[in-house]
């Protein structure tokens, strides 16, 4: 695929008008997913789609669009073409933009992935057995996903990834299971027997009887996955230069009122050991870190190409969205074989789910307890938790209610297939957090 | 392209019992002006195809964006590799799901004024003039108008003579202006990006885009200095922009058939509501109405076939306040033993069809909004969504909104900030106390409803009047 993309953006650079400059960016994946409910297979099937993303560029007049393309020489050229001229009507009807900024320094870079992924029979065999007898609902998603970038002035950049991702849950009864996922590049069957006999230890733990506890403050433990939850509802907005600069970002009053987090968090754009590219839509590349938050204290933003324009700063290679894709969360004194002594008696919480703002100037999310959430007494499993509404600020949560963070932390490697197969990551601790607050 | 891509289903479809090819293509450009200045005008066009097989009761899928001879006959063998894979049982035995006539028709959205009755510079122009009448005051410290559409075409063609061609126009007009003093920032947008329809430019007039502008930015201003909304059991009047996710959440969720039978249960989640309940179930008080109807022109999610070619009705799922049947498609009817509707619906050609909402609407009653007002003593008034959070059983639900106002003695009073409730969905209903009449509707629609494993984000309409419900937890932000 990668020197196919390069063939197409030779195509664009040869049908350029004088004065004429393009950006490209090719998405590609060639993807099996397997949906599975009470371990039979609900939905299997294929997805190869590449779409090719151009922004074609006069002085400071440019227009964008894209197009799925084929993969087949004959054809996709021609379309390309096809795009190139309607961009062209287009940009000669728009105004000049004060805030058009792309690499016009060329860094070309390669990371190609090796694929190493297991027969996808193989794998859903390997799955169905370890879910005999069992309720496993889940999806199987894996394949190559393809990143490409190229421009008029000869940058090209690639990266390729081929991963799998099992996200999967086991039900005891109702809304009761514990889910849990594995993921990577290589299937270990011995790794994975791993993580079944982890969520099989917990579903033992449901089986006890529910507990229900009254609306009220409670000394929590937050998973990994549960902490990166919450950090990542500060994902949309809460990083990015525009919605600093347009006091948008629900960190405000960290910016406005010099409130500040517990010392111990410290949180980071960590591209270098991350799973995402290193470059973006306009051809930066993006440094190995960002601290975004530093001993509990706002550091740097993500700044887009277009927010440094418009605020006339140095981008950082922020894509356009501004979002952390590579977050990672500095990790803590607590052993995590300690969080259940150390949590004493509250809620340990496995997941949350549904995260959103109640009062987006105070950091106040909301939000539910999911799957394995489970009712401590004295640092024993009392049962499963019915499922709690929370209602939080972070700025207490992870503020001054912040006991403590776990020495160990979880690579987390993002699920979400929307439009296509996330290539987002974090590497994140769990959290002790005293007085966290339910209300339904 | 349809044409050949007919041309070529012909030429490769297999040996097997049932073969269909879903063709989709989605044009879409999207116009932002920001603060003034115009933003990078994207256009985009996905097209693709989605080959389904079914062959001794197993269905396999592959969908490429490759659609020459070569392409699809190679997406042809991919689904007939999934669908004879000597792996597990799969959970429906498509050899027992009654097999529908072979569906035939076309569909076209109704259009009054074309997207490219206008040229792109005159619609600039339009965002401009817009854009341009929210910036009031220098407290105002981010501002955007913009438009959103979409043409999208469907083919769906089968094996056993089914041939069904559709084309869909929609718009979302969108409009946002965020104030600031201090810590306080207080956004308002134009119906909470929701006024999302089928139809062309003459829905900027039926949303009142051009009047939008000066009482969105006079009411974020009003919310920098108003006080919390307080916490307290009350009444509340929520405004159609409000309804909407009202109803998506805690109606339309719990009552897909997918998520009843346990599908979406890693996901998207369970649901409280149990086979056993429809036909008997009282879900909310005898004014609550509600019907899946896919067949209002100017609705968001309007069609006449869903995405397995099974035609489009009109269907009540709630009548003065039973639940009579649920959201499920021809197949998961056929798993469930339930009726259902048709709404086997895929988010574009890459991505199976699943159970969704289309048009779920909250039918009128016959309370005018005055009556409303005059009938709360002690209550809040609450406009437009900002925030959404509902257990994975589409229970315990949290909603926020942008804009609320005090009513007191019949009265609307002054405004309060942070206007947020919560409660339970199963009980929620039954306090439903006013129905508004047909002038409170508001229509409305989100392309942004997510579920699904792959992950699909479909779009989808509901249309409602103005509700009153009693004994509501209120409360505001922090204090």
């Amino acid at each position: 695929m990668r020197d196919y993309f390069h063939h197409l953006a030779d195509c664009l650079t040869a049908g350029l008008h004088g004065g004429e400059a393009y950006t490209a960016v090719l998405s590609s994946e060639d993807s099996d997913f397997v949906r599975f409910n009470h371990n039979e297979i609900r939905q299997a099937g294929h997805v190869t789609q590449h779409e090719l993303a151009v922004d074609l560029i006069c002085g400071r007049r440019h227009a964008g669009g894209s197009v799925s393309i084929s993969g087949d020489a004959e054809t996709d050229p021609a379309r390309l073409a096809t795009l190139v001229a309607e961009l062209r009507d287009r940009y000669g009807t728009l105004p000049e933009d004060p805030y058009l900024l792309y690499s016009t320094a060329v860094h070309s870079t390669e990371r190609r992935g090796e694929n190493r992924l297991p027969d996808g029979k193989a794998a859903v065999a390997e799955i169905q057995q370890v879910g005999r007898g069992r309720d496993l609902v889940g999806i199987y998603a894996a394949g190559g996903v393809h990143r490409g970038f190229a421009n008029s002035l000869g940058q090209r950049n690639w990266f390729s990834t081929y991963s799998f991702n099992f996200d999967w849950s086991f039900y005891h009864a109702a809304d009761k299971a514990v889910k849990t996922a594995y993921a990577g590049f290589d299937w270990d069957s011995r790794a994975f027997a791993r993580k079944v006999s982890w969520a099989g230890e917990q579903l033992d733990a449901l089986r006890q009887p529910a507990q229900t506890i009254r609306p009220g403050r409670y000394r929590v433990y937050l998973s990994p996955v549960a902490l990166h939850d919450l950090v990542n509802l500060l994902s949309s907005e809460a990083f990015g230069l525009k919605a600093h600069r347009t006091k948008r970002t629900p960190l405000l009053q960290m910016i406005e009122g010099g409130v500040r987090l517990h010392p111990a968090l410290s949180l980071l754009e960590n591209t270098r050991d991350g799973v995402a590219p290193n470059f973006q839509e306009a051809g930066f590349l993006r440094p190995d870190q960002v601290p975004l938050i530093a001993a509990g204290r706002y550091a740097d933003c993500l700044v887009s190409p277009r927010s440094a324009q418009e605020y006339g700063v140095s981008t950082n290679g922020a894509s356009a969205q501004e979002t952390p894709e590579s977050m990672e969360v500095a990790a803590g004194p607590l052993p995590a074989d300690e969080a259940l002594r150390r949590l004493d008696t509250g809620v340990y919480v496995s997941n949350l789910w549904y995260l959103n703002y109640s009062d987006r100037n105070a950091c106040r999310t909301t939000g539910m307890t999911r799957f394995a959430t489970f009712w401590v007494q004295h640092g024993q499993v009392q049962g499963p938790l019915n499922v709690m509404r929370f209602d939080e600020t972070l700025y207490r949560a992870l503020g001054e209610n912040l006991v403590a963070l776990t020495a160990e932390r979880e690579l987390i490697l993002d699920p979400d297939t929307y439009y296509g197969r996330s290539v987002r990551s974090g590497r994140v601790p769990g959290a002790l957090i005293e007085d966290f607050t339910f209300t339904l | 392209m349809v044409d050949q891509v007919e041309r070529r289903f012909a030429e490769v479809a297999p040996r097997a019992d049932f073969c269909s090819l879903r063709y989709v293509r989605e044009r879409s450009e999207q116009i932002h002006v920001r603060q003034d200045v115009v933003q990078p005008a994207v256009g985009a066009e996905s097209c693709g195809a989605m080959i389904t097989v079914r062959d001794d009761g197993r269905l396999g899928y592959a969908a490429t964006s490759d659609l020459t001879a070569a392409g699809l006959r190679r997406a042809v063998q991919q689904a007939l590799d999934w669908a004879h894979r000597p792996t597990g049982r799969q959970v429906v035995d498509y050899a027992k799901v009654p097999q529908a006539p072979p569906p035939r028709g076309e569909y076209r959205t109704p259009v009054k004024r074309p997207w490219s009755s206008l040229s792109l510079a005159q619609k600039v122009d339009l965002l401009r003039a817009e854009c341009r009448r929210l910036k009031t005051d220098d407290r105002v410290v981010d501002w955007m108008a913009s438009l959103w559409h979409n043409k999208v075409e469907t083919l769906l063609l089968t094996t056993d003579g089914g041939r069904v061609h559709q084309m869909i126009h929609w718009l979302l007009p969108g409009m946002q202006v965020s104030a600031n003093e201090g810590p306080e920032t207080q956004t308002r947008t134009l119906g909470g990006h929701g006024y999302a329809r089928q139809g062309g430019l003459e829905i900027l007039d039926d949303v009142g885009f051009y009047q939008a502008a000066p009482q969105l930015a006079a009411q974020a201003l009003e919310l920098l200095s108003a006080p919390n909304c307080p916490t307290g059991v009350q009444d509340v009047l929520l405004a159609a922009d409000q309804m909407i996710l009202q109803i998506h959440e805690s109606i339309g969720h719990p009552l897909e058939l997918d998520r009843i039978l346990g599908d979406e249960r890693n996901y998207a989640g369970t649901s409280f509501v149990t086979p056993d309940m429809f036909g008997t179930y009282r879900y909310g008080s005898e004014l609550l109405n509600i019907t899946f109807d896919p067949t209002r022109p100017e609705q968001l999610a309007s069609y006449a076939f869903d995405d397995e070619g099974q035609p489009a009705r009109r269907e009540y799922i709630i009548q003065a306040g039973i639940l009579l049947r649920p959201l499920g498609s021809a197949t998961s009817q056929s798993r469930a033993g339930l009726p259902g509707v048709a709404n086997a619906r895929a988010s574009s050609w890459n991505r199976p069809p699943i159970d969704r909402m289309a048009n779920l609407n909250l039918e009128p009653g016959t309370s005018s909004r005055a009556e409303m007002v005059a009938a709360i003593d002690r209550g809040v008034y609450m406009e437009t969504n900002n925030s959404w959070s509902i257990d994975d059983s589409r229970n315990k639900f949290q909603f926020g909104c942008e804009y609320g106002r005090l009513i007191e003695h019949g009265k609307l009073g002054p405004v309060v900030k942070n206007p947020n409730y919560r409660g339970i969905s199963a009980t929620f209903w039954r306090s439903l106390k006013m129905v508004g009449s047909r002038d409170t509707v508001g229509v409305c629609g989100t392309p942004w409803c997510g579920k699904g494993e792959p992950n699909q984000l479909v779009r989808v309409g509901h249309a409602s009047p103005a509700c009153v419900f009693s004994n509501v937890e209120v409360f505001g932000g922090a204090a």
